[in-house]
């Protein structure tokens, strides 16, 4: 059996489900900025399967811009909740309501 | 055959990984499984001949971004937090959405391939590494995107700096 570039967007597309899912319902913001790397790693599976498909190498370097953000995104995001943290004294994404009325 | 052997595989590690990390109590098992996750998209990489980037996969995502995540599990404390409900209240409404967008993406994958057909598979032309491949075409045509990375991460480093001050 043959495993051609649909194969890989249908993978694709459940990760972006699942991680989106985990966004969406989780209250602990470690577990929410983990299913973004799981979003952005749905990303970067559709590029490269795209890249293997056109036979070009430029969905390539694009899934390197792809994981240079993600690095970036996860350090400042894990400052913010170090920064939270001590200043709130919790984790959970909907007890800080400080904007809320 | 042993192209889809492999495939279905690491893309039943892929998606067990991530269906337990968003779903276990503790962070640190989740941080596990996610790891567990990524070593997955790490072998179709290298199954869609894309070695550089199963390589940079491995040391950045596994060996970076994962011990980062660790060590602020380990800085943080979570006990209260995993004592509480994991879920809010609009889990429902999430899950509903997510079906919704799924169905549509689904739908538009088996449906669209008429309306938008790809071009058939090109041959493998690499007749250089795919490794030299990428460097050549990182240095030459996207030289300047390269350097604008290189201020996001400056960026990111003194941004992570300042948050992690002890007063801010």
């Amino acid at each position: 059996m043959q495993i051609g570039t649909g194969h890989y967007l249908v993978l694709s597309t459940a990760l972006l489900l699942i991680g989106t899912l985990g966004v969406l319902t989780r209250r602990n913001i470690v577990i929410i900025l983990m299913s973004i790397e799981l979003i952005l790693n749905a990303v970067n599976l559709n590029l490269i399967a795209f890249s293997r498909h056109y036979g070009h190498v430029t969905g390539q370097i694009f899934a390197i811009f792809v994981i240079t953000a993600a690095v970036a995104e996860a350090a400042v995001g894990l400052g913010i909740l170090i920064a939270l943290f001590r200043n709130k004294g919790t984790v959970l994404a909907d007890e800080i309501d400080l904007l809320k009325w | 055959m042993i192209d889809a052997i492999f495939f279905y595989s690491f893309a039943l590690m892929t998606l067990a990984g991530a269906v337990l990390t968003i779903t276990r109590r503790s962070a640190v098992h989740s941080a596990i499984w996610l790891i567990v996750s990524l070593l997955g998209v790490a072998g179709l990489y290298l199954l869609m001949h894309a070695e550089f980037l199963f390589a940079t996969q491995i040391v950045l995502y596994i060996g970076g971004i994962m011990v980062l995540f660790l060590f602020v599990i380990m800085l943080v404390n979570l006990d209260e937090a995993a004592k509480e409900s994991q879920f809010n209240k609009q889990w429902p409404l999430a899950l509903a959405c997510a079906v919704a967008v799924g169905a549509e993406i689904l739908f538009i994958l088996a449906k669209g391939s008429k309306a938008f057909p790809l071009p058939a598979p090109a041959a493998n032309l690499d007749t250089v590494g795919n490794t030299e491949a990428i460097a050549i075409s990182l240095f030459s045509d996207y030289l300047l995107p390269f350097e604008v990375a290189s201020i996001l991460l400056l960026v990111a480093i003194v941004g992570s700096v300042v948050m992690a001050k002890k007063r801010i």
